[in-house]
């Protein structure tokens, strides 16, 4: 049997929970397995049967009054009962932080191996697996020697998509905590963000080491409210102490998905790319036409940004005003 | 407050990352080497916590006697010592790093435990996210990843907490941890500082002591490296310098986020 761990945000599957079922229905399919599922910290019944439309015949709810907020230790400890009790050949969760984190907690908890971030697996006697480095600007072929397989599938590795969508059967788990699980539970939650984030943004306006300062961004700022988008930039910018590390797209940064990124004084360095590629198009302004970031744009500008960008802001302007 | 920091030398690639011809490794014969990202803001919010209130930093790495370059860095930047486990130019599986680690760790507290131990979040090459969490676990601390703010109650020794911010999508999550505890921070919880003149002597004088592992290989082994398969697409050039500035609005008009 494949357990696959689900992510959830109240009464729904986050998107990264449907996807670890949609990844989990293929690998399981190559297994000859079903699909169970676990859902932590609720049993709300809309929960289980959205778990049965993306393919888990039985889905395994384990409540308490201490898992209602997310824990680490809680957590693992739980999915380190069910893999006791229920016995699965291999335990899937999707690569988020949280994913990957409560699975790297399992695994030492077992002291099994954890491959995490794979874009596909192959199970047999020895199994194989594809899996992302570099946050994405590399894949390793890796095998694995386990009892029980323990692993993520990378984040957007899947596009989420239901099954056949039985009733499954629902199935209480219960679950004992000792204070050891109870160290890492969140104290407080904090939010800040309202409105169009970066992650979120439908324009992201990025400058890189070309902008040449601090003050140089005004202009892009000034791009992004026109557009209702928001700034982006290169860690070269955020380590010149030019733009705070919010702001930073890339392997260490913000991974982006607007539906038009205009790059500009970026040179288009892997790691910055990584965070850009999922971006529907990109639009490079750059005084180098070699520059990676061009050679691998939508449309390019070749030209000085602080010249590009103010004629742009016209333009925009005058159109609007017509 | 005593805090250790576990580091890793990285690669710096540039526009791509190219393989060795077996396919084990990235081909670093033209490559800069740096520490990794998120452990470069380790040793700096360590060095900080030290500066606040008193004590010493120590940097373990393990990796290839050049990995020393990265510990002679971090003292440049403030930590006090810095100790490698030199298990040559191979890149460890998870399992067994954490094991070399534990047990490089057990040697460096045979005095005094560390009060409080950094990791980057995940290694900026091969992003297990999961070493610091296998030690921890190892050592019997709690630990939680993705931190981007540390605050320490009292003096930082002995007995006390540290509170650990953790942003998530919006906001963030607060965490209050007994000492000792590990931490897996990310960039972004400090913009780290550069070496002093001070700073870049004593990272020249300081020693380099070495600790043994006996640590064996775990169930996870590296088959090849490759690259993702790209899709090359033509980039069409809308113009040269400001004149270009209809066409662009144009293309953006036509995307629907005019
Ligand atoms: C492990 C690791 C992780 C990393 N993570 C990230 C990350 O998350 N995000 C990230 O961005 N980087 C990351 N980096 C750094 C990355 O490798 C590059 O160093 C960085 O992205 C370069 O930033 P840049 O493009 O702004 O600067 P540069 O590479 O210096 O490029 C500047 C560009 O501006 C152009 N330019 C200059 N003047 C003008 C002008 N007046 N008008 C128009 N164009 C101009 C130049 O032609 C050039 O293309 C990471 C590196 C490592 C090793």
């Amino acid at each position: 049997m494949l357990l696959v761990i689900l992510d959830h945000q109240g009464d729904a599957l986050t998107e990264a929970g449907r996807e670890a079922l949609t990844f989990g229905r293929t690998l399981a399919g190559r297994m000859g397995v079903d699909v169970e599922a676990a859902v932590i910290g609720s049993d709300a019944s809309a929960l289980i049967s959205e778990a049965g439309q993306y393919g888990a015949a039985t889905v395994h709810t384990a409540t308490h009054e201490l898992l209602t907020d997310y824990g680490p230790d809680a957590h693992s400890s739980v999915v380190e009962q069910m893999i006791r009790e229920l016995e699965p050949d291999a335990v899937l969760a999707c690569g988020t932080e949280r994913g990957n984190e409560v699975m790297a907690h399992v695994a030492a908890r077992l002291d099994a191996p954890f491959v995490a971030n794979c874009v596909d697996v192959t199970p047999g006697d020895s199994w194989t697996m594809t899996r992302v480095q570099w946050g994405g600007s590399l894949l390793e072929d890796c095998a694995l020697d386990a009892d029980v397989a323990l692993l993520t599938c990378g984040l957007h590795a899947v596009v989420a998509e239901p099954g056949d969508g039985q009733e499954p059967d629902a199935e209480s788990f219960d679950v004992a905590l000792t204070d050891a699980d109870l160290v890492t539970l969140v104290r407080q939650r904090v939010v800040m963000e309202a409105g169009v984030t970066l992650p979120t943004a439908p324009v992201v306006c990025g400058g890189g080491r070309g902008v040449g300062s601090a003050e140089g961004f005004s202009q892009l700022e000034e791009l992004a409210t026109l557009l209702g988008g928001r700034v982006g930039c290169s860690r070269a910018v955020t380590n010149l102490g030019w733009r705070p590390h919010s702001d930073q797209v890339g392997q260490t940064g913000t991974r982006i998905a607007p539906e038009i990124y205009i790059a500009s004084g970026i040179s288009g360095a892997i790691q910055h790319w990584v965070g850009a590629m999922a971006s529907k198009h990109i639009l490079a302004i750059n005084t180098d036409a070699e520059a990676n970031m061009v050679v691998k744009a939508d449309w390019a500008v070749i030209g000085d940004l602080h010249e590009v960008i103010p004629a742009i802001i016209a333009e925009v302007s005058a159109r609007r005003g017509s | 407050m005593r805090i250790l920091c576990c580091v890793k030398r990285v690669p710096a690639p540039g526009a791509k990352i190219n393989v060795t011809d077996d396919g084990m490794a990235v081909d670093a014969a033209h490559l800069g080497f740096t520490t990794s990202p998120h452990e470069e803001c380790a040793v700096e919010g360590a060095v900080q916590l030290v500066e606040q209130h008193g004590g010493e930093v120590t940097v373990l790495t393990l990796g290839s006697g050049e990995a020393s370059e990265q510990l002679r860095y971090a003292v440049s930047v403030g930590a006090a010592h810095g100790v490698l486990v030199d298990v040559g130019s191979s890149d460890w599986d998870p399992q067994r790093t954490a094991a070399a680690l534990t047990e490089a760790i057990v040697a460096l507290e045979q005095e005094q435990p560390f009060d409080l131990i950094l990791f980057g979040n995940e290694s900026a090459d091969s992003g297990g996210f999961q070493v610091g969490i296998r030690v921890a676990r190892a050592l019997g601390r709690p630990v939680v990843q993705g931190i981007k703010g540390i605050e320490v109650s009292g003096d930082g020794s002995a007995a006390g907490t540290v509170t650990a911010r953790r942003e998530i999508d919006g906001g963030f999550e607060v965490y209050e941890l007994p000492r000792p505890c590990v931490l897996g921070v990310k960039e972004g919880l400090n913009l780290p500082r550069y070496p002093t003149m001070k700073g870049r002597l004593a990272s020249k004088k300081v020693e380099i002591p070495e600790v043994a592992t006996s640590a064996v290989a775990g169930g996870q082994q590296r088959v090849k490296l490759h690259r993702p398969e790209e899709t090359v697409s033509e980039t069409v050039i809308l113009g040269h310098g400001p004149e270009a500035a209809p066409a662009v609005v144009d293309v953006l008009a036509e995307l629907g986020v005019l």
